[in-house]
Formats: structure tokens, sequence, C-alpha cells
């Protein structure tokens, strides 16, 4: 996952390995490599920069103690001293570890319900456009925007509408204190993020609905299936890997959630507390070692879900690159 | 098309179709009320009054552009964070696409070894959570002194913007035929040669459509603008909507807030609007072709 090894995987295509087989195939071949590997370094290159490093300096900061402390003297001094594993001890125990435990909850718990409920909301979705005979314009054009608003924008618009005396409490009657905490607030947060991202899952589930061919339905329909198993037997499984990309990456997007509970609700109310928000504090508290901890554990947390996610349910990401180098080689 | 995918029973088919015309309808409504009734409240909510910031009618009455004079007052300095969202977004967005087209292109079309792995690492970073590259950036600029400059928000910005455009370019750049550049290699142009004059002014539209993606996810970034800059001056739009102050203390100034966030957002929904079917295909194309 690292951006290190593929500026290597890239040179090594380009200078090792090959027998020097001196046909014209291979000398095109060679070339061909060498274009690649230029083509491809601006890009490996600055995500090494901005994903690689950070991703190595980031452990390497939470394996030392950073920031001022006091001496024997009582005098401040900068330091930075290798700690170990100190760094993850402290932030898995004691009032960091519970602060940590319960931002891991909200993080699961948020992953969990949004993305049920926006994959539920968003196959209905799809299926209304694509049965659709007329409106399909103005229903892409609608299902966009929440899209485009920006999620701070959007974080905003939500705390507006569940301010006390905001639309929300208007409509229910009620005098609910949404943005406060507690479970008014987990649930502010589930509505906003679910009203941003579902019809984006609606969209990319629209598109895989389109590629089903008809003549299946037709087939189905002479031996006799109902709506129903028509759903459950062709819609469902042909869709299935369609919605299995989009709710990896929308898992993923969740796992990092921070602006939204950090605009909507705040950043000190432990009901909606994401790992994100905590690294965030601790980073603007100075406490890099701390900081460092917590966005590393995070993510090797996003590592583990994307590759449970892979190896259980065998999302292929990158299947049609495999078809294309069969192709080719063919 | 929908008829086919219910069974036919033996109730008179006009009365049928109109239920399930209806119903189609019906569901549209849902959906457009749906993704519509908060967007409409942000712009109903900016154009009241400020005294009339409580009011539930469905439409301003009256109707009132305080809340937008107040947003663009000097002493907010609303223009220089338009501004400075514009250079932050717009220059992501060009060296993105300068530097992600030619990957891309190599995706696309080249066959290379570790083809695939280079691929998969493209989408893997596009996983990478923001904060844990925050983080160690947050010390690295401070070291060497980067806190409140553009690049401190536009360098780390490409971790998002580079796999989401490589990814849609690579995804759009297949499909074009491969015949065509053949067939300029053919008449003698090199491949770099056949790549700028065959390849790219095909593939303008899709790296238009890109253009406008990454463009819409820099503008909306916020957890690196908001860690990199302290100063003022530097905020961009959306860090800076965030930090609205109202004038009476500790009231949240909601109305101002909608007014601003209105303004950073009507650009993004024209473009929408206009470009929707290019936009909706940008986005499907990596997850579906």
């Amino acid at each position: 996952m690292t951006s290190m090894p593929t500026l290597a995987d890239a040179d090594a295509g380009t200078h090792t390995g090959r027998p020097p087989r001196r046909t014209r195939r291979s000398l095109s071949e060679i070339s061909q490599n060498r274009l690649a590997a230029l083509l491809l370094s601006p890009t490996f290159l600055a995500l090494a920069l901005v994903i690689g490093y950070p991703l190595i300096s980031a452990i390497r900061q939470s394996l030392y103690s950073q920031g001022q402390e006091f001496d024997a003297d009582g005098f401040v001094v900068s330091d930075e001293h290798f700690v170990g594993l100190s760094n993850y001890a402290d932030v898995l125990s004691g009032d960091r570890g519970a602060a940590f435990w319960n931002a891991f909850a909200n993080t699961t718990f948020f992953t969990i319900t949004t993305v049920a409920i926006e994959v539920a909301i968003g196959l209905a979705m799809a299926l209304v456009m694509h049965h659709a005979l007329r409106g399909r314009a103005i229903v892409r054009a609608g299902i966009l925007i929440p899209w485009a608003v920006p999620t701070a924008m959007s974080g905003l618009l939500w705390q507006w509408i569940f301010s006390s005396n905001g639309i929300a409490n208007q409509l229910l009657g009620q005098q609910i204190l949404w943005t406060a905490d507690g479970w008014p607030a987990k649930l502010a947060i589930i509505i906003a993020d679910t009203w941003k991202t579902a019809p984006f899952i609606g969209l990319l589930t629209l598109a895989g609905l389109q590629l089903i061919p008809q003549e299946l339905y037709e087939a189905a329909r002479v031996d006799g299936a109902t709506a129903l198993q028509q759903f459950r037997r062709i819609t469902l499984p042909l869709v299935k890997p369609v919605l299995l990309v989009a709710v990896l990456f929308r898992v993923m997007d969740v796992l990092r959630m921070f602006d939204l509970p950090y605009i909507l609700i705040g950043s000190q109310k432990q009901s909606v507390q994401t790992i994100s928000i905590l690294a965030f504090n601790e980073a603007g508290n100075l406490h890099y070692g701390q900081a460092a901890a917590y966005s590393t554990l995070l993510f090797l947390y996003v590592v583990a879900v994307a590759y449970a996610f892979v190896r259980l349910l065998g999302t292929d990401l990158i299947a049609e690159t495999r078809t294309i180098r069969k192709d080719a080689r063919a | 098309m929908t008829a086919s995918t219910l069974p036919a029973t033996g109730r008179p088919r006009g009365t049928r179709s109109r239920v399930r015309a209806a119903a189609q309808y019906l569901g549209i409504a849902v959906i457009v009320v749906y993704c519509l009734a908060p967007f409409f409240w942000m712009v109903v909510s900016a154009f009241r009054r400020p005294t009339d910031q409580f009011q539930t009618t469905p439409l301003p009455d009256p109707w009132s552009i305080a809340n937008l004079q107040a947003v663009f007052e000097p002493s907010v300095g609303f223009q220089r964070a338009l501004l400075n969202s514009i250079l932050v977004a717009g220059t992501t967005t060009a060296v993105t696409l300068l530097i992600g087209t030619a990957t891309a292109y190599a995706l696309a079309r080249l066959d290379f070894p570790f083809k695939r792995t280079a691929a998969a690492i493209v989408i893997a970073t596009s996983m990478f959570p923001g904060i844990s590259m925050v983080v160690p950036l947050l010390k690295l600029f401070t070291d060497i002194g980067w806190i409140n400059t553009y690049q401190a928000m536009i360098a780390p910005s490409m971790s998002f913007a580079l796999p989401l455009a490589v990814w849609n370019l690579t995804a759009y750049l297949r499909q074009l035929p491969p015949e065509l550049e053949q067939a300029a290699m053919i008449d003698g142009c090199t491949r770099m040669q056949a790549f700028r004059r065959i390849i790219l002014p095909l593939a303008a539209p899709g790296v238009f459509t890109t253009a406008i993606i990454t463009f819409i996810a820099a503008w909306n970034e916020f957890i690196i603008a908001l860690s990199m800059v302290n100063k003022k001056d530097m905020q961009t739009a959306t860090v800076a909507i965030s930090r609205f102050t109202g004038a009476h203390g500790f009231d949240t100034p909601y109305g101002t807030q909608m007014a601003a966030a209105v303004v950073v957002t009507i650009p993004l929904v024209i473009a929408v609007l206009i470009f929707q079917r290019r936009i909706v295909s940008g986005l499907t194309a990596g997850g579906v072709k």
C-alpha cells in the first residue's frame, strides 16, 4: 500500500530482468517500458511525497516522544527521543485509551449504519431511475446536487436545520437538542451523511443496472418468474460487483470521516468523535507522537478493512486492467 | 422497459400502466425532493432578512440580500478566501491533469511489467485517510516554514486529486479505439507524437470532465486547508465560512453562513447542471466499465 515499492517496480520494469533478446519485438518492448516509466514517474513521485513520505514519517513519529517537556530543573525543553511503543501504550490505555476506543466504536458504528442505509436508499433510487420513462434528466441533475455541495457546507446546512429553533424541530413539533451530544447527535450525522452520499451510490448502481441485458428479464418472464424473483435472481447478483465497488469506496470514506462531525457537532463531543478528529485534536495540542499513533492505528484499520473486503467479497477493482493485458498478450 | 420487468396479470392493461406511470412519477418526485429539499432550505435561508432568520415560510417574506451583503463586507475578508480557494483548487487541478494524463495514458495503452501493481497502488492511495497525511506533514511544514502558504495546501491535495484524475482518465482513454494511434504510428508518427496529435484531441472531453470532477473535489477540501493555515488571509472559503462568528456574541450567524455557503456552492451546481451527462459518465467510469 505504500508508494515506495512502486518507483522500484516501475524502474525494475525498464532496467532489469529482461533477457537481451535482440529481436525487433523486444526492442520495441524495451522502448515501451521506458516510455511507461517516463509517463508514470511524475505521478508516482508525487504520490511518494504526499502519501509515502507521510506514512513512513507517521510511523516514525509514533515511536518518538515529541514536543515540549520539563527537564529535571523545571526548564521547558523541546525534546525528541525514541520511546518505542509507549505512545501506542499511551493511546490504548487510560484516559487516552478510553477516548480512542470510544472514537473507534463511533467510527465503526457510523461506517456500518451509514453505508447500510445508503446502499438501501441508493439501490431504491437506482431502480426508480432505471424504470423511469420520463424525467431522467431532472433526476440526474437533482441527484448530483448533494454530491456537489461541499461536505463542510452540508455540515453547516444540517447544523442550521437541526438547530434548536430550526426547521427539523418545527416540522417534528419537538424540542430535540440535536447538535448537543448523545444519540440525537449521532442520528444527525447519519442523516446528513446519508443525504449527501446515497444519491451517489444510486448513480453508480444505475450505471450497473443499465449493463444488465434486457433479454435476461424476458427469458425469466417466459419461465414465469415473478418480479421479486427477477430482482433477487437477476438484478441483485448482476449489479453486485458494481455495488461492492461503491460500498468499498464509501466504507473507506466513512472510516476517515472528519468534516461532518467536526462542523455539525464539534470536535470535543464524545458521541461523534471519530479517530480522525481525535488525531487532529492531539496534533492541534502539539502532541505529535500521540497524534501519529492515532493516525497510524486508523491507517492500519483502513488497510485491514480494505484487505478483508477484497479477500472475502472478491471485489475486483482492477479487473479491466487484467483483461486489457490479456488482450495485449494474446 | 418498465413493462417487461413486471409480470403480466389478468387486470386490464390500461389501469395497470396508469398505476405504474403514477408510481414512477411518485418515485421520481420523492428522489428529487430528497435531494433538493435541504439545498432549497439553504438558499431560502440565505435570502431572508437577518431579523427573519427563524421564519419557516417556504419562501422568504420579504426577500432580502442583507445576508449576502454581510458576507461580502470588507471586514469579513470573504473575497480573499474565495480567491484563495480558486488559486488552490485551480493549481491542484492543473498540476494533477498535467501529470495524471501521462500516467493514465500509460495505464490505458501501454503494456509493461508491474502494470497491475501500478494500477492497484493508484487505487490504494485513494483510500489513504487524510489525517494520516496531515499529522506528519503538519510537523514537516512547520519545520520548513510552509505553514500559511499555498503550496502547503496544494501539495497534500495531490494525494486525493491524483488517484481520482488518473482513474477517471484511464477509464476514458480505454474507450478510444487503439487503431487510431496504430494508424498514425504506421504513418511514421512516434508514440509520443501519436499521443499528442491523435489521442489528446480525442481525449479532450474526458480531460475536461476529469478537470471538473477534480476541481470540485479540491474546492470542497477541508481538513488540509484547516490544518495547514492559521492566518485569516490564507484561509480557503470552506474554512473561512466554518469560522464565521456572529455580530451578537455566541449566536451562530446561520443566515450569513447560509449566504456564504450558497456563494461557494452555486458555481458547482451550475457546472453540474451544464455538464451533468459528462460528470455522470466520468463518475461511473471507474466503478463500472
